[in-house]
């Protein structure tokens, strides 16, 4: 420390201002990049965009034109079921991290889930591979889903517990006091005041695994025609993309790009709307 | 159900033989509802670690063909033969360890150098704004990035390369041929992947440093540089070591961005221009297609070792993380 201190003074300003202005450098650097692969997608999935683009099957190789709706449509029963699944879970395990987690149960499960996250999704998709497809003996939609709702727990987990917390000690005890037992007012009271921020974070959540791919290729696997249950394999958004990306037909590409769009438009208005919701209950509640 | 356990524990709680509840307990008696209650939520909330253990076994369980046949030297060879059916996982764990800590060498000065822009210079309004683009990042779906990787990252490095080659080819990571796929374009998408979860989480942990420590530098003469490098930085170490392992972790497991530039050839090659493999990519490219129970009972094993991996980094990212005390753990998911 003295060192520095007794150099010269211009020297040390002047190093402030580098470092500095590196510092911006940097963060620029970050903003660009993400405006930049905004920007990219937008301009190139515009382009590729049609009416038959959303409710046309994809046509067989060597022809161009066709859609991609039964992915679309695949993707929504995927997440859908995955959201049955995964959401009650998520939620009532956040109720007794909230209500009665101040311990050494809590903790364990709060470290889990939050380890949980980080694994990747791809190792989440071989559980779903090997409880579900060995068990069924092909892929399905089903364990595609499975896959995803799995992702999904311990992401809700975390989120609700969060939103639960915050409604207020006196609501509680309000209901309490008019000897109302604890369990109805969790389940009446608690719950439903924090049900706006509990659906964010399940937006959030949702919107994550709508952008997830690799677990659903050896779940969902994907398929060219149309699927009406759950029990076969489905074509999915997220995975129409990547098989289109790595075939070397243009036609493709443009639809990957189009693709690309759609799914990049649903996350984000997900992600950003559950977030904007989140700032502001988190900022009433403070 | 539950009316039969509340008249048990009526019973229980009026028998001579209850022990006398102690006097100075407030709370009033649990009741049985609410007993019942509490231990079904506790049994939604256990699944996440009986989720977690059914993974272990899972992963193990479709494994052992491949643990009984080559051993722990499945993890130290390099052959991967499906047709004569030997498996050495190492080109994987090469690929994935060198693609991480080549993304980590870019993101993590990008990123806490941004973090403290953030944190110490940029007013509170726009700090907050850029946080929430730089983290919109992080919600981008990896394969539209890999879709970005294939149709405009990977050109433009095959573009680039070639310069390196000519005038660094004399080192080993730079020399070979300028494919545009491999390692390096590899580290370069991770790099934009795991660059919010540093930067946003440095910047909270930054920004809970205590004013009065900045100020008692500031009060000596020292420079703003001065007051980050000696007081900032060395007090939020451990936040933002949490930070780097999280991103750590998710760069071992990225998959599609991954798969899609980085070449998938399971060869260890010191250069970095090299065509690559990781063990995320080689489960996504082959699982699907994998014939024999060998054959999956090999990927299985990799799954296992990328799970074991991350478990071990994200557990040290959030004790990391939890030790700083700051409510950054929402930000990570």
């Amino acid at each position: 420390m003295s060192r520095e201190m007794l150099d010269n003074f211009d020297q040390r300003r002047r190093r402030n201002a580098t470092m500095f202005t590196l510092t911006a450098v940097f963060t620029a650097v970050s903003l660009t990049l993400l405006f930049a692969i905004l920007g990219y997608i937008a301009f190139h999935g515009i382009s590729a965009i049609s009416f038959n683009f959303f409710t046309k099957l994809p046509v067989p190789l060597g022809e161009t034109g066709g859609g991609i709706a039964n992915s679309i449509v695949g993707s929504a029963k995927v997440v859908g079921l995955a959201c049955v699944m995964g959401l009650p879970v998520g939620i009532l395990g956040a109720v007794y991290l909230a209500e009665f987690g101040d311990n050494k149960i809590g903790f364990a499960i709060r470290y889990c889930a939050d380890v949980l996250n980080g694994v990747p999704s791809i190792v989440m998709g071989i559980f779903a591979y090997t409880v579900v497809v060995l068990s069924m003996g092909h892929f399905s939609a089903f364990s595609g889903s499975v896959a995803l709702a799995l992702i999904m727990v311990p992401l809700v987990l975390r989120t609700a517990e969060e939103f639960i917390r915050l409604v207020p000690g006196s609501i509680r005890e309000a209901a309490l006091a008019l000897g109302i037992s604890q369990w109805k007012v969790i389940l009446r009271v608690v719950l439903p005041t924090a049900a706006r921020g509990i659906m964010t974070g399940a937006i959030l959540a949702v919107s994550r695994i709508s952008g997830e791919t690799a677990p659903l290729i050896f779940t969902a696997f994907g398929n060219r025609f149309w699927d009406a249950g759950m029990m076969n394999p489905i074509a999915t958004l997220p995975h129409t993309i990547f098989t289109y990306a790595i075939a070397p037909y243009d036609d493709w590409h443009r639809q990957a790009w189009a693709a690309a769009l759609i799914l990049m438009l649903v996350v984000l208005i997900g992600n950003v709307t559950a977030r904007i919701l989140m700032k502001t209950d988190r900022g009433a509640a403070h | 159900m539950s009316i039969q356990l509340q008249d048990k524990s009526e019973v229980e709680a009026r028998s001579p033989a209850a022990p006398p509840r102690p006097l100075r307990s407030l709370r009033p008696k649990e009741r049985a509802g609410d007993r019942v209650f509490r231990y079904l939520v506790l049994a939604f909330g256990l699944s996440v670690i009986v989720m977690a253990a059914a993974m272990l076994y899972e992963l193990t369980r479709n494994s052992l063909l491949t643990w009984k046949a080559f051993g722990p030297k499945f993890l130290v060879t390099s052959t991967w033969d499906p047709v004569q059916e030997i498996y050495g996982a190492l080109p994987f764990i090469y690929g994935t360890l060198v693609s991480s800590a080549l993304a980590l060498l870019m993101a993590v000065p990008l990123g806490v150098g941004s973090a403290i822009f953030l944190a110490e210079l940029a007013p509170r309004k726009i700090s907050n704004a850029c946080t929430f683009f730089i983290e919109l990042l992080a919600a981008i779906p990896s394969v539209i990035l890999g879709l970005m990787g294939i149709f405009v990252l990977v050109p433009f490095v095959a573009k680039v390369e070639p310069f390196f080659i000519k005038h660094l080819g004399f080192l080993p990571f730079f020399a070979g041929n300028p494919y545009g796929v491999g390692l390096f374009t590899a580290a370069l998408i991770l790099t934009i992947m795991i660059l919010p979860y540093i930067t946003s989480i440095s910047r909270d942990v930054i920004l809970s440093v205590p004013t009065p420590l900045k100020e008692a530098a500031f009060g000596l003469g020292a420079t703003h540089w001065e007051v980050v490098r000696l007081v900032t930085l060395p007090f939020s170490r451990a936040g933002i070591m949490g930070s780097i392992f999280l991103a750590l972790g998710r760069a071992l497991g990225e998959t599609m961005a991954v798969t899609m530039v980085i070449g998938n050839v399971p060869k260890i090659s010191a250069s970095l221009f090299d065509p690559s493999y990781t063990m995320a990519a080689v489960i996504a490219n082959e699982f699907a297609e994998a014939t024999s129970d060998e054959y999956v009972h090999a990927l299985i094993a990799i799954g296992l070792v990328l799970f074991g991996i991350t478990v071990i980094v994200n557990g040290v990212a959030r004790l990391l993380i939890y030790k700083t005390g700051s409510a950054t753990s929402q930000k990570a998911s």
